[in-house]
């Protein structure tokens, strides 16, 4: 018997996942002491400080570049980009979830599983104060995230899979309001994400038969010099594939998408468009730059068809819809395709811009939910598209904030939505797929028509009797909404910083 | 000399009234006779410091002046780029004198109760910081960027203080043009690939001989159709006449005499000199449209019982003189097409702000809502007459110097196109005079008299509105000298640019552009 080795651990590289993770578990054991009175101020308190250490520690371990943990953690520049984005992206979803001011108990009850309609249910809904584990879990998922982007191999990419998506599954549940659509929403949810990661594992177990091994080098070492049957290879990217375009929500994987955005506490459906999209992104970035750049030839005219089918699904539903978080679901599955278009490039700027998209998408995200679940009337959220209707006399400065962030989805300049678009397309042509930017273009005409809708019910029509109000958001949505507001304008206006720092990321270690 | 041309003029010109814009927003709602105060003091300023740009301008010096370029983008190498062309030059001064006529028309416009006056005036400023803009970039990025974000503020314009269908013109206008625009967005995305990652607009126009002659047919297409929905050419007019009919009067004014300049503008700086083969390549398409767009449009005008309508359908007929004027390749043509942009917006500008005055009088902008109204304003009737006359281009008015120039420079080339268009001047004189006939000749409507407002004829406001336009039109109709010689050099280099020689005075062209 040879001696145990115990692999190398490069603590300080990993410390933002340690740290998150710590956080978590001791959120879960103050659960347990704390009394219960106090334990909204302390677990969102350390959830954030549990956030902003570990992009502190991002920040200052940023020129590390290190395979460690025996290969299975790859640290290099879309790592550190992509852990910098989930974690701001995660700080402001965060302020989010932590909002108390607008309803009474915040936006989550405290049980999941208690029958609808119930006196129970009634008794939680109506002002109970919520479940405070909400930021424990968050804080898991969101760990789960840094995971899942820095994973070198497909069976720790497999775990962190696991980790983000369960803490997700339950979060959904826990709606305050409309408790049916919010427990469907997760179950359909945990379902369909569980078929999904099925098929991730068993793309992964394909890819072993195939290649002999797990981590993404082997596998890009098999995939230049096959030595197995292909069938596997394309059988095993596939399933796999599958599993990530899945959380990504992108066409035909998308169905989920809607009714859990819309079932879903609209605070966790932003964190879910933000840090999921970008998880998932970062992932798919890496499996297909790191491992199977040698078949790209192959997988992208499949995953361009992908992006072209995401794309007009997202744009022509988004003209449908009649609620607003469903609209906003249809945008994110849109968006999901122009993230495609950057992936597909397959070239560096590729990598940069489908990263600059993220971040600068995820922000915008954040700030409309932000707005949905401000304005309210005395059943909570009035999502329905009619209800907004002459919002924008009764309450110009959020109307304001809104329209702006619909003109951004719709890529006007001087807002991030153009840049980031025109940073994709411009690197999708660079790729040779000037098939897709033409898709992206005039899916970007469908997809105005809804946005701008939006602001002719804000702003031309009369408020009618059914106008709700906006809540006074508290200084949690308020300070989210201000970041929201003011990334969109700055990445629009001098997106300059921004894509110098995505340039000198690009670069993955195998 | 030196000194004053170093100084940062477009930059300024273009930041200026947006500074305007966010003084005027956050006046408070009561304070309305504040915030249009500020709002024309600062539109004149912005009128003065053109006026010193407009001395300073070198007519015989180099063709692009006033040039400043600070980073912005590196990775891409987009700039804010600002320089000015004879072209440019002349459109940001027609910019800079309409601005301030067309707050001082809408002053009483806005109906207090309903809406904020400061936020209409600042969208005013708002809206001429873009189109500044547009016309001052020397980076297609940077120009890309005004061109989209222009649609914003006259959105909110037409939407928020336009007529009854305010909100359909309104989406209907952001729609057509954003279709346009993302067009074009492919193109200039497409451009930037294939001109070496840069956006200035010098290198790209240094290389640009150098494109494969497919990509740049299918980028010229991209651009032209954008410019061809903002100018708007037949067949992508249908949301102009919505547009000029639901806008504020004041507002059309600047809709149709500047705005859709943009696109005039666009395929002379964008189009001829970046794809210079691709532009004589689609030439026969873009003159056949051009003379479509004449005579249809000058035939639905005749039919129109909606002044502001009627108006908007004119002005499509003008912009087929001005791009057949364009893809003729003469500079007489050429010439003759800018001076056409400058003279359509003061023309059409003082026929759409005196139709306003009618309009804002009756409350109603159809013509058999009228009929003698000269009886009651015959001054304010006067005026009318003479936007009109201007309009259809009647000798001794500004138009009418440009138009002749088109159709000679066209004849010179394409005998066939210049004959047809000349039918257009026949329609043009029908459309005015009958339009005139019917709402202030003939017997009184019983019905106008009993409206207040109508029998006040023009007012002192309404004088310094329209006099400044009135006297263009006349001293440019006797003296365009100084105009042309601002224009001339900058439309020589375009023709330049595209490759082609004005044929010999004697020679008969066979229709076809030397290679």
């Amino acid at each position: 018997m040879g001696d145990l080795k115990l692999p190398e651990i490069n603590y300080g590289a990993l410390s933002p996942m340690l740290i998150l993770f710590g956080a978590a578990c001791l959120g879960v054991l103050l659960e347990a002491v704390l009394p219960r009175g106090r334990r909204h101020g302390v677990q969102l308190t350390l959830a954030l400080a549990s956030l902003v250490a570990a992009l502190a520690a991002v920040i200052l371990t940023r020129n590390t570049r290190v395979v460690t943990i025996g290969g299975a953690v790859a640290i290099d520049g879309p790592t550190v980009f992509l852990w910098g984005s989930i974690l701001l992206l995660g700080v402001v979803s965060m302020l989010l979830i932590g909002e108390r001011a607008v309803e009474a108990g915040g936006a989550f009850v405290s049980q999941a599983a208690i029958t609808v309609g119930s006196d129970k249910d009634l008794k939680q809904a109506g002002g109970q104060p919520g479940a405070t584990e909400v930021y424990p879990l968050t804080i898991f998922s969101i760990g789960g995230m840094l995971l899942f982007v820095a994973a070198n191999d497909l069976l720790t990419m497999f775990v962190a899979l696991e980790v983000l998506s369960l803490p997700l599954y339950l979060l959904c549940a826990l709606a305050r309001r409309r408790r049916l659509l919010s427990q469907e929403a997760a179950l359909k949810y945990f379902l369909l994400g569980s078929y999904a990661s099925a098929f991730f594992l068993f793309g992964v177990a394909l890819i072993y038969g195939f290649a002999g091994a797990v981590d993404l080098a082997s596998i890009h070492a098999a995939v230049a010099d096959p030595q197995r049957n292909e069938v596997l290879l394309f059988g095993g990217l596939a399933l796999v594939a599958i599993g990530l375009l899945f959380k990504g929500a992108a066409a035909p994987f998308h169905v989920w998408t809607p009714d859990v955005y819309q079932g879903a506490p609209t605070p966790i459906t932003a964190l879910m468009a933000a840090c999921t999209k970008v998880a998932a992104f970062g992932a798919l970035l890496r499996i297909l730059y790191v491992a199977f750049d040698g078949v790209r030839w192959d997988f992208q005219p499949v995953l361009g068809v992908i992006a072209i089918l995401t794309m007009l699904i997202g744009a022509v539903l988004a003209v449908t819809q009649t609620d607003m978080k469903r609209l906003l679901a249809y945008s994110s599955i849109a968006n999901a395709g122009y993230l495609l278009v950057g992936v597909l490039a397959l070239n560096k700027e590729g990598l940069s811009s489908t990263m600059f998209y993220l971040v600068a998408y995820g922000f915008s995200v954040l700030a409309a939910f932000g707005i949905v679940s401000l304005v309210r009337d005395a059943e909570g959220e009035a999502t329905h598209l009619s209800r907004w209707a002459g919002l924008g006399r009764k309450s110009p400065l959020y109307a304001g904030v809104f329209s702006f962030i619909m003109l951004a989805f719709a890529g006007i300049p001087l807002t991030s939505g153009f840049t980031s678009k025109f940073a994709v397309f411009g690197a999708a042509i660079d790729g040779g797929q000037t098939w897709l930017v033409i898709v992206g273009v005039i899916t970007s005409m469908v997809l105005a028509f809804p946005y701008l809708r939006v602001i002719v019910m804000m702003w031309l029509s009369e408020p009618g009797e059914s106008t709700p109000t906006v809540s006074i958001p508290g200084f949690l949505t308020s300070a989210a909404l201000v970041i929201g507001v003011i990334v969109t304008l700055a990445l629009g206006v001098i997106p300059a910083p921004l894509l110098d720092l995505t340039n000198d990321a690009a670069q993955f270690v195998r | 000399m030196v000194g004053v041309t170093d100084f940062p003029f477009l930059s300024i010109l273009t930041l200026f009234p947006l500074v305007g814009a966010a003084v005027v927003a956050f006046i408070p709602k009561t304070r309305a006779q504040l915030a249009k105060t500020i709002a024309l003091g600062w539109s004149l300023a912005v009128l003065a410091l053109s006026v010193v740009m407009w001395i300073v301008f070198e007519a015989g010096g180099d063709r692009f002046q006033f040039r400043e370029s600070y980073q912005w983008i590196p990775t891409w190498d987009a700039r804010f780029t600002f320089a000015a062309d004879g072209i440019a030059l002349v459109m940001l001064l027609l910019i800079a004198i309409l601005v301030p006529a067309v707050i001082l028309a809408s002053w009483n416009d806005v109906d207090e109760t309903q809406r904020s006056v400061p936020t209409y005036f600042a969208l005013l400023l708002a809206l001429e910081c873009t189109m500044i803009g547009v016309f001052a970039a020397a980076d297609v990025f940077l120009f890309y960027v005004f061109f989209e974000v222009m649609l914003v503020p006259m959105y909110f314009i037409i939407g928020s203080y336009g007529g009854a269908r305010r909100q359909y013109a309104a989406v209907k206008f952001f729609l057509y043009s954003l279709v346009g625009g993302l067009f074009m967005l492919a193109a200039v995305i497409g451009l930037w690939v294939v001109g070496g990652h840069t956006f200035d607009w010098q290198k790209l126009s240094d290389v640009s001989a150098a494109f494969d002659t497919n990509t740049a047919r299918w980028l010229f297409l991209g651009f032209f159709i954008a410019f061809a929905v903002k100018a708007p050419f037949f067949p992508f007019h249908t949301w102009l006449p919505d547009a000029g009919v639901a806008a504020p009067a004041p507002a059309a004014a600047l809709l149709v005499g500047v705005l859709d300049k943009v696109g005039t503008f666009g395929i002379l700086r964008y189009c001829l000199p970046l794809f210079p083969e691709a532009s004589r390549w689609f030439a026969p398409a873009a003159l056949i449209l051009g003379v479509i767009g004449i005579i249809y449009a000058a035939l639905l005008a005749v039919g129109q019982n909606d002044l502001k309508r009627l108006v908007s359908y004119t002005s499509i007929a003008h912009f087929g003189f001005i791009g057949i004027g364009i893809f003729a390749f003469t500079t007489q043509a050429g010439t003759g097409s800018v001076l056409y942009m400058v003279n359509h917006g003061l023309a059409t500008g003082l026929l759409f702000l005196v139709v306003g005055m009618f309009v804002a009088r009756r409350g109603s902008a159809l013509v058999s809502d009228f009929g003698g109204a000269g009886k009651l304003v015959p001054v304010l009737a006067g005026v009318l007459f003479f936007a009109g006359l201007a309009s259809l281009a009647l000798p001794g008015t500004a138009p009418f110097v440009s138009e002749f120039l088109v159709l000679i420079g066209t004849f010179t080339v394409h005998k066939v196109y210049a004959v047809i268009a000349t039918v257009g001047i026949i329609l043009a004189a029908a459309y005015v005079l009958w339009m005139f006939q019917r709402t202030t000749q003939g017997t009184l409507n019983p019905a106008l008299t009993e409206v207040p407002a109508m029998h006040k004829d023009i007012s002192l406001r309404e004088k310094i509105v329209v006099a400044p336009l009135v006297l263009l039109l006349l001293i440019l109709g006797f003296y365009p000298k100084p105009v042309t010689d601002v224009i001339n050099p900058a439309v020589e280099a375009t023709m330049q640019d595209v490759g082609t020689t004005d044929p010999a005075p004697t020679a008969v062209a066979n229709g076809k552009v030397a290679p």
